[in-house]
């Protein structure tokens, strides 16, 4: 079981929370219509091994959407920070 | 094998005798005894029959480790298989039954198999039910006579009469162990003043220093360590409790035996605890397992664990047997061979060294002690117990050099080495240092927050591991000091544990794996077939795949592995260990969650009266909803189908409290829905309502519902039942990322309001009487909204219809929902009201032609079920892009349409269909999804998904259900079955 750290609640069990998938996809304009950027955006993803950024949904907790940095080899959290507060989501979380 | 209790010593307490029976034999014991030192004392040496072989099997260990001893523990419902003898506090009146034995143990019919051996050899299974005879039925009728033959103990099917109850628990330190290293760590921390959680496995604490002579010198540091540890606050001690697993972020598993040591639990305690421990930091003191050598005849009931024998003659004051023939390749089986000849047993020692310390040898020379250095057991004799060894002269590589001696004994002490238990550091970690002049894993001595104290760590003395755990624990206090026996296993061990004869081969069955039967052979077989790989080795061969996962077996096997390829122990590599280290009670991790438990139930306010008249009750999820409310003598069918048809000449309330509400508020509200759903929000207005289809990104429709606008910035938003948690998660996820431009906040509202829905011809009049409120067509519209009073409760009034009658919503603060619903069927009954459940909700929907989860199924779009007028082309929203992919606009793709069965028996949902002079084969040309009989139309009806249906109005069709063997004709027809134009809901 892991333990995260919610910015709002404190350090939680992962119980708590829902896995919301890959967090450097950036989700296209709503205005795109090009097919290719949707399909990417929906289907398309690496599966890194080693550091990673997670969406991760505090959903019994605070109901705020997380961005977590977890090894994925390792399970080792390295930080996590509100969505939310994240100034640019792909350019951001992927430094 | 001539096991006895010694008259004197021992740490039982001989002032009390218990009796514990096993296979119907009484046998005496003393509190302190575990079942197997009372078998042992009793002189009950075989215990057991081997999985495979079926061959005689008595103790070889005294703890985790015991790969033969498995039992069954008492019976009826409290009946328990594959419990481990040496694991059992014995307790009066403890039953115990061998198991995998017929007709007895003493005579059993499948050590036949034994002379099959060369058959049932590594990939027995994998080579005989493939080739011309494969198949799963061939598989499945040996399957049956397989598993009785090769087996374990046999689990009851009563219910378990006990409970189990699970515990969260939190520390800054958890300690596992409490031999010398965890108890030094312990008291460290907890003067430190750290919050301690110290487990222990064994009943009582000291780990190691048990199997010393009563009396000894650490007895007294042991007494004052235990009560310097019991009066701090901060040390919480749990005995009889094994930490079987550490997960991620130092987050333990541990398993309270909390009653397993009585007949039964006390009243209200219960039987087993789990708990899951959040800690800081861990420190393992888990010790070190003795490694058995691999010689013919090494499982014959007397061939035991050097260690254990000395366990058993200090703690237990049993002896194992009077002559007694020690094999060791390291210095620690020397104390228990001086130990057993001060106790009077006649002892001979082979040491495969050529070598050893002067102070041995000055000190097994004064005992009277045989030493043979440089020789080795090649051969343990005997069936159900040893009678004697053959003893060689081996080289380096453990191979016989010349002809050897024949040496009379009931026991055989051995020692190969010793393997530190790293099971919970390796379930975190993976792989381990291997350490060549150990010839062990060690884990590192530090990593992250674990520190690997003691034997674990290799630790050469008592002193050293006390130290260890001293440091460990914070260096607070005094460091203990004691000084224990010098005989380190790591000090000059000679890394060889197989024995064969000259040519390699051993004269007999030599074991790796005991308690699933691996041979020296199989392993050298799975060589020879390719399966070089320590994970290859494993499956092919099982080794280390048994309930004891290859505590004294998995060294072993990698050391042959690595001799027959050439190479070095760490080039072979090791396997991980996982959870759990012990076998863990399934009832212990359950707890109590099962049953109605396994998760919490939600019910409406309303529900006790649904209750109170009769209903039936059916599960919507989490939900419980009232599914149809019988008269008297009334089966379901005849229950919906009334109930339906009186919603359609009267009036009618049905419960839809479990509706998923989500309060969408904020001024940037109308953009957010007009994105979130595939039809316009904008343009609705205050106190309107509308119905909105939402998509997943994918394309999918994901759900539908009605929303509400209350106010400037307030909507009220309408989801299924079902899909309410994921809609609001998929509204949160879009506002805190890609819309935070939005200024919306989203909240449910589920649990806030009651919902009734009131349809019928005359739930208009019902109403008016109830509310006293102008609800005329022209003030209230259909899909309009209202304030209004029932028995005082604000509430609010949704004009819309789900059944295509008149109806309405009607929306009352959670608390206030029984007394609405109450105040609407007694204001009713001039109005001939009555409840009705879902499946008459599901029957008039059906008749309408509404889809529901079974068409929003997740694998159909709005194209798929007519649904494509809702949505709109001037604006983006959710899915809107992905849901035009060419291959989800083929027309070939199956469309919703209506059924009218011929004939008087309802089609059943999931029935395929085929054309009607077509072959009925494959997967068909679409589905039924929904089906009833509508009163309505006096039919039976069905929606379903039929590729090109809307084209195929009018054709008739095969509807195929090839699980009930049913084969009905319909014919298709648009799915508007009733009232197609809505004069009723409109009306």
């Amino acid at each position: 079981m892991l333990r995260i750290h919610c910015p709002v609640c404190g350090l939680r069990d992962e119980t708590e929370f829902t896995y919301g998938g890959d967090a450097t996809m950036r989700r296209p304009d709503m205005t795109e219509s090009d097919p290719k950027a949707w399909v990417d955006y929906v289907f398309i993803r690496d599966n890194p091994r080693g550091p990673h950024k997670e969406y991760w949904h505090h959903v019994t907790g605070c109901r705020q959407w997380l961005i977590v940095k977890r090894d994925t080899l390792t399970h080792e959290i390295s930080g996590s920070y509100l969505a939310r507060e994240v100034a640019d989501l792909a350019d951001e979380v992927a430094a | 094998m001539t096991a006895r209790r010694l008259p004197s010593g021992g740490r039982i307490d001989r002032s009390r005798t218990i009796r514990v029976q096993f296979d119907g034999r009484s046998f005496v014991a003393h509190p302190g005894d575990t079942l197997a030192s009372a078998l042992l004392a009793g002189g009950q040496t075989l215990l057991a029959r081997s999985f495979k072989y079926h061959r005689p099997r008595g103790l070889m260990a005294a703890g985790v480790e015991e790969p033969h001893a498995l039992v069954h523990l008492r019976d009826g419902n409290r009946h328990e298989p594959n419990a481990q003898a040496t694991m059992v506090e014995a307790f009066d009146g403890l039953k115990s039954t061998s198991q995998n034995a017929w007709p007895s143990l003493q005579f059993d019919v499948g050590a036949v198999n034994g002379l099959m051996s060369r058959f049932f050899g590594a990939g027995f299974y994998y080579k005989t039910f493939i080739g011309p005879l494969k198949g799963t039925g061939f598989w499945m009728f040996w399957e049956r006579l397989i598993r009785r033959a090769a087996g374990m103990g046999r689990a009851t099917t009563l219910d378990d009469p006990d409970h189990y109850e699970k515990i969260n628990a939190f520390c800054d330190v958890l300690i596992a162990g409490t031999g010398p290293a965890g108890l030094a760590a312990a008291l460290a921390a907890g003067r430190k003043g750290e919050n301690v959680i110290l487990v222990e496995q064994d009943h009582v604490l000291g780990g190691s220093l048990l199997n010393e002579q009563a009396g000894a010198p650490s007895d007294t540091w042991l007494s004052h360590a235990e009560a310097e540890l019991r009066d701090l606050p901060n040390v919480r001690i749990l005995s009889r409790t094994t930490a079987f697993g550490a997960y991620d972020t130092e987050v333990f598993g541990l398993v309270e035996r909390f009653q397993d040591h009585v007949r039964a639990p006390e009243a209200g305690k219960p039987r087993q605890r789990y708990w899951l421990v959040r800690t800081k930091r861990a420190i393992l003191a888990t010790g070190a397992i003795e490694r058995p050598m691999v010689f013919a005849g090494n499982d014959v009931p007397g061939v035991m664990l050097a260690s254990a024998v000395r366990k058993y003659l200090n703690r237990y004051a049993v002896l194992a047997g009077k002559n007694v023939v020690v094999a060791t390749n390291n210095d620690s089986a020397y104390t228990p061979a001086l130990e057993l000849a001060k106790a009077g047993a006649k002892v001979v020692i082979c040491d495969l060294r050529r070598n050893i310390p002067a102070g041995l040898a000055d000190s097994v020379k004064k005992a009277a002690i045989d030493l043979r250095l440089g020789q080795a057991v090649l051969k343990a004799e005997g069936g159900k117990s040893v009678r004697g060894t053959y003893i060689v002269p081996v080289d380096s590589n453990g191979r016989a050099t010349a002809k050897g001696t024949r040496v009379i004994c009931d026991l055989v002490a051995v020692s190969g080495g010793w393997a530190p238990a790293l099971h919970l550091w390796s379930q975190r970690f993976g792989k381990p240092q291997y350490h060549a002049s150990l010839d062990a894993f060690l884990p590192p001595a530090e990593k992250g927050a674990f520190l690997c104290v003691g034997s674990l760590a290799g630790a050469a003395s008592l002193q050293e591991a006390l130290s260890q755990g001293h440091a460990a624990g914070g260096s607070i206090g005094r460091e203990p000091s004691l000084s224990g026996p010098d005989d380190f296993w790591g000090r000059d061990l000679m890394p060889v544990t197989v024995i064969t004869k000259a040519d390699g081969s051993t004269p007999g069955k030599a074991f790796v794996d005991f308690q699933h039967d691996v041979k020296l052979a199989d392993v050298d077989q799975a060589y020879l077939e390719g399966y070089v790989s320590v994970e290859h080795l494993k499956r092919y061969t099982t080794s280390g795949m048994a309930a004891d996962q290859g505590k004294t077996s998995n060294l072993n096997a990698l050391a042959r592995m690595a001799t027959l390829r050439g190479m070095e122990i760490p080039s072979v590599g090791t396997t991980t260990f996982r959870p759990p280290y012990t076998p863990v009670a399934i009832g212990a991790i359950v707890g109590h969650d099962h049953g109605l438990y396994f998760r919490p139930t939600r019910l409406s306010t309303i529900h006790d009266w649904h209750k109170e008249n009769a209903a039936e009750m059916i599960e919507a999820g989490a939900w419980l909803r009232p599914w149809y409310y019988p008269a008297k003598g009334e089966n379901i069918r005849g229950a919906y189908i009334r109930e339906a048809a009186h919603v359609r000449e009267h009036v009618g309330i049905v419960d839809v409290s479990t509706l998923g509400k989500i309060a969408a508020q904020g001024p940037d509200t109308a953009e957010f829905l007009n994105r979130m759903y595939a039809n316009g929000f904008k343009t609705l207005e205050i106190g309107r309502l509308r119905y909105g289809v939402m998509l997943r990104e994918d394309g999918f429709i994901m759900d539908d519902g009605a929303t509400a606008r209350l106010g400037q910035n307030d909507y009220f938003m309408s989801t299924t039942t079902a899909n309410a948690a994921k809609v609001l998660a998929m509204a949160e996820h879009l506002l805190q990322t890609a819309w935070r431009d939005l200024k919306v906040h989203v909240t449910t509202v589920t649990d806030q309001w009651a919902a009734i829905a009131i349809a019928g011809p005359k739930s208009r009049d019902l109403l008016t009487a109830v509310t006293k409120a102008d609800l005329s067509k022209e003030t209230l519209p259909n899909n309009h909204l209202a304030y209004v009073l029932v028995a005082d409760v604000p509430c609010r009034l949704h004009r819309m219809s789900y059944s295509g009658e008149l109806a309405y919503e009607l929306y009352i603060p959670a608390k206030s929902g029984r007394k609405v619903w109450e105040a609407l069927v007694a204001a009713g009954a001039p109005f001939n009201l009555k409840p009705y459940g879902t499946e008459a909700m599901g029957a008039l929907r059906i008749e309408k032609g509404h889809v529901a989860g079974a068409e929003i199924e997740g694998r159909t779009t709005m194209k798929d079920l007519g649904l494509e007028a809702f949505a709109s082309s001037k604006k983006p929203f959710v899915g809107s892009v992905l849901r035009k992919r060419p291959v989800l606009e083929d027309p070939k793709r199956p469309s919703l349409v209506g059924l009218e069965i011929i004939g008087n028996t309802g089609a059943k949902a999931g029935s395929l269909l085929f054309s009607l002079n077509g072959p009925t084969k494959g997967h068909g040309e679409g589905w039924v999804s929904s089906t009833t009989y509508s009163p309505a139309l006096k039919k039976n009806i069905a929606l379903a998904l039929l590729a090109r249906g809307p084209a195929r109005i009018g054709e008739t069709i095969q509807v195929v259900d090839f699980l009930g063997s049913q084969t009905l004709q319909a014919k298709v027809v648009s799915h508007h079955f009733f009232d197609p134009e809505g004069h009723r809901q409109n009306g």
